[in-house]
């Protein structure tokens, strides 16, 4: 253990010297849920594979890291964005380099009267109509008493996105969030925290993209949390596309209040190591909710994705669509956890997990997990592994496809479902492109054995 | 054409055809018959170049190459074309999408231009309509959830579309009723030339009313026992396979 608490005290050390550093003064109410999640994750302490959620997924190389935490950086340009951001689109996009809002690359122009798309830091200094409903939202839904990772987010809660919808108000444009690590030859670490709200009957689109600038050793460890009103309907993506030496571990927590329908889309293509957890509450009667998940990895990297679904109230719908595409020696980690709270009758809960494996050296952990406290439910789970059909593939190629061509059909094909639920068309197009750039990579379609 | 000599091949440490002779000349359509097991599928997906199947001895040439030194896709492109017996279901891939895919694919190996999308569908259409398909099947996932003769038709579609040299249809009329079976036997006649050659693997004669052969092999196990005319075909029907069978038993035994 006392190797451990050294390890968090490297976080926590960098924790003093960035309150003591000075800058802008919280509210004192931030200031004290700072100071509790600081102290919480003093205690808990990174997890270890002996932890039970974190049995494949070891963070050793976080905790160990010497991470600086990451300064401002003036040197982006928005050229250096144009791979990241949607071409042609009238999308408001706004970017954060380094965990800090950038208004000169941001663009929040024209949106409808009463929603705010902007800096989560700008707000807590100057709240837009007083801060007290930030206060209502801000660290309430991702519990920072029982995950180490929300704690260090928490602790470190400086900027990132927020978005308010008010009630009834339809944003029509999609709001793309791009979260930029710029590299300065340090190891730098970033926790944006994002707070989404959609009030009642109001709808949203938004997606967040991480990526990184330059090269080497970062740390992400964002923290969303979305609330959707009464009957509001939210399309969410993420977009893992950071460096191949990235860490990251991210939390989406999702909390739905009655007749809400939240999609949210969790697509994985970069990184070395990757760890989403996605919790969601369907808090109200009547919720639905989806989870659609690709992730597309080769070398080394490994993906680790943790859902949890709880069913709090009566008549909620959820469904865990996760598909996998393992190349060369990389790792998936997939847990799928649907809670049925007592009450919550009528239930309907879909999980699936597959997995593509495109080489032997490629391996996937899956494990559904299932806690029923109600009786008149209805919950299925269903996980595959499998490799390409070599029927199908010589079917193919007997037709004159090539080897490569073949297993770049039935490798699309697989990913089609993935792809078609995304209902953000500029996100859509994108991955449909990043796709085809993995694909067309000469190592990741390897001949089978 | 196509000139098969003493063929050798085994599959999972078992020999199914033990030295298969076969000359099919441009024009023509031969017809094999025999037996369950008697290595009828095999032969057709050797000749498409299934990598399950292990060559051991004999040679096929073809249009004057080397066939078994081709990949299945270069076989495709140099005119060779199976229709498989079971046609694979694939989700996620539109029929029109693949067709369109193969036709490329083998227009681009013959030097030939590609097509675009108004020139592919014009083409495929008529295609269709002449095998009494519904072009709706042009969205659906290939094959997938398909009928038994909607598989069928469908591989005489991509044949019809892809224009083979040598066209070899693995037991396409198993499980097809009387009208299906005349609408994939026209699809094959109306494909019939000069230049073009069929082997039509079967194990009824039935097909062979619609699709008349000019030549009938018998393969009993793994060898050609007897080549004639259509006439073999009817006595075939008539007698059934076991007195083939026990001649070339006999003639092993002798041997």
């Amino acid at each position: 253990m006392s190797v451990a608490l050294e390890q968090d005290n490297r976080f926590l050390a960098a924790f003093d010297d960035w309150r003591m550093s000075g800058g802008v003064r919280p509210p004192a109410w931030l200031a004290d849920v700072r100071e509790a999640a600081v102290a919480r994750f003093a205690e808990l302490g990174f997890p270890t594979l002996r932890d039970e959620d974190w049995r494949f997924t070891d963070v050793e190389p976080i905790a160990r890291g010497r991470f600086v935490h990451a300064p401002p950086s003036a040197e982006v340009t928005l050229d250096d964005l144009r791979p990241y951001l949607w071409s042609g689109e009238s999308a408001c996009h706004l970017v954060f380099v380094n965990g800090r809002y950038v208004a000169a690359l941001s663009n929040a122009d024209g949106l409808p009267p009463g929603v705010i798309a902007g800096s989560l830091a700008d707000a807590l200094q100057a709240p837009a109509r007083g801060d007290h409903w930030i206060q209502d939202h801000l660290a309430r839904y991702a519990d920072y008493e029982r995950h180490a990772f929300a704690a260090l987010s928490t602790a470190f809660i400086t900027d990132g996105a927020l978005l308010y919808v008010p009630r009834g108000c339809a944003l029509d444009r999609p709001v793309h969030l791009l979260y930029v690590t710029a590299a300065n030859g340090e190891p730098l670490a970033t926790h944006p925290r994002n707070l989404l709200i959609a009030e009642q009957g109001s709808r949203l689109s938004v997606t967040e993209t991480y990526a990184t600038l330059g090269g080497g050793v970062h740390f992400t460890n964002p923290v969303t949390e979305l609330v959707a009103g009464p009957g509001a309907v939210v399309d969410h993506g993420r977009l893992e596309r950071e460096g191949p030496d990235a860490l990251h571990v991210g939390t989406l927590q999702i909390h739905q209040r009655r007749d809400s329908d939240v999609r949210s889309h969790c697509l994985t293509f970069g990184g070395a190591l990757v760890r989403h957890d996605l919790n969601v509450v369907l808090a109200g009667e009547g919720a639905h909710c989806l989870l659609n998940g690709l992730y597309v990895v080769g070398g080394r990297q490994h993906v680790d994705n943790h859902l949890r679904v709880e069913h709090a109230a009566p008549h909620g719908t959820s469904r865990e669509n996760f598909k996998g595409i393992l190349g060369e020696r990389s790792r998936a980690v997939f847990t799928g956890r649907i809670v049925v709270r007592a009450g919550a009758q009528k239930t309907d809960g879909k999980q699936s997990n597959r997995n593509l494996l495109l080489s032997d050296g490629a391996k996937v952990n899956t494990r559904p997990q299932l806690e029923i406290f109600a009786d008149d439910v209805k919950c299925t789970h269903g996980a595959t592994v499998g490799q390409l059909d070599r029927e199908a593939l010589f079917y193919l190629r007997s037709r004159g496809l090539t080897a490569a061509e073949a297993r770049s059909l039935l490798v699309h094909a697989f990913a089609r479902e993935s792809l078609e639920q995304v209902g953000i068309e500029p996100l859509r197009r994108q991955l449909h492109a990043l796709l085809a750039e993995r694909l067309a990579a000469a190592h990741a379609l390897e001949a089978p054995p | 054409m196509l000139e098969i000599r003493n063929l050798h091949v085994r599959v999972d440490g078992h020999e199914i055809l033990k030295g298969l002779d076969l000359s099919v000349h441009a024009g023509e359509v031969h017809s094999i018959m025999g037996p369950n097991g008697s290595g009828k599928s095999t032969l057709a997906q050797v000749i498409a170049g299934r990598d399950l199947y292990e060559v051991t001895g004999g040679q096929i040439v073809y249009q004057g190459r080397d066939l078994l030194e081709l990949a299945p896709e270069e076989r495709a492109g140099a005119g060779v074309f199976l229709a498989f017996q079971y046609p694979v279901e694939i989700p996620g891939v539109s029929t029109s999408y693949f067709l369109k895919s193969a036709l490329n694919a083998v227009r681009r190996q013959r030097g030939e231009s590609e097509t675009d999308a108004v020139e592919f569908l014009e083409l495929v259409k008529d295609k269709i309509q002449a095998l009494g398909m519904d072009e709706r099947l042009l969205s659906r996932a290939l094959n997938e959830g398909f009928s038994g003769g909607e598989k069928k038709r469908n591989e005489i579609l991509q044949m019809a579309v892809l224009e083979p040299r040598l066209a070899v249809l693995d037991e396409t009329d198993s499980g097809l009723d009387i009208d299906a079976l005349r609408i994939v036997a026209d699809g094959v006649n109306r494909l019939r030339s000069a230049d073009r050659a069929f082997v039509v693997v079967t194990h009824y004669q039935r097909l062979l009313n619609y699709i008349v052969p000019d030549v009938v092999h018998v393969l009993v196990d793994g060898r050609i026992v007897r080549s004639g005319g259509r006439e073999l075909a009817l006595e075939l029907e008539e007698r059934g396979y076991g007195w083939l069978e026990q001649e070339a038993g006999a003639t092993a035994v002798g041997a």
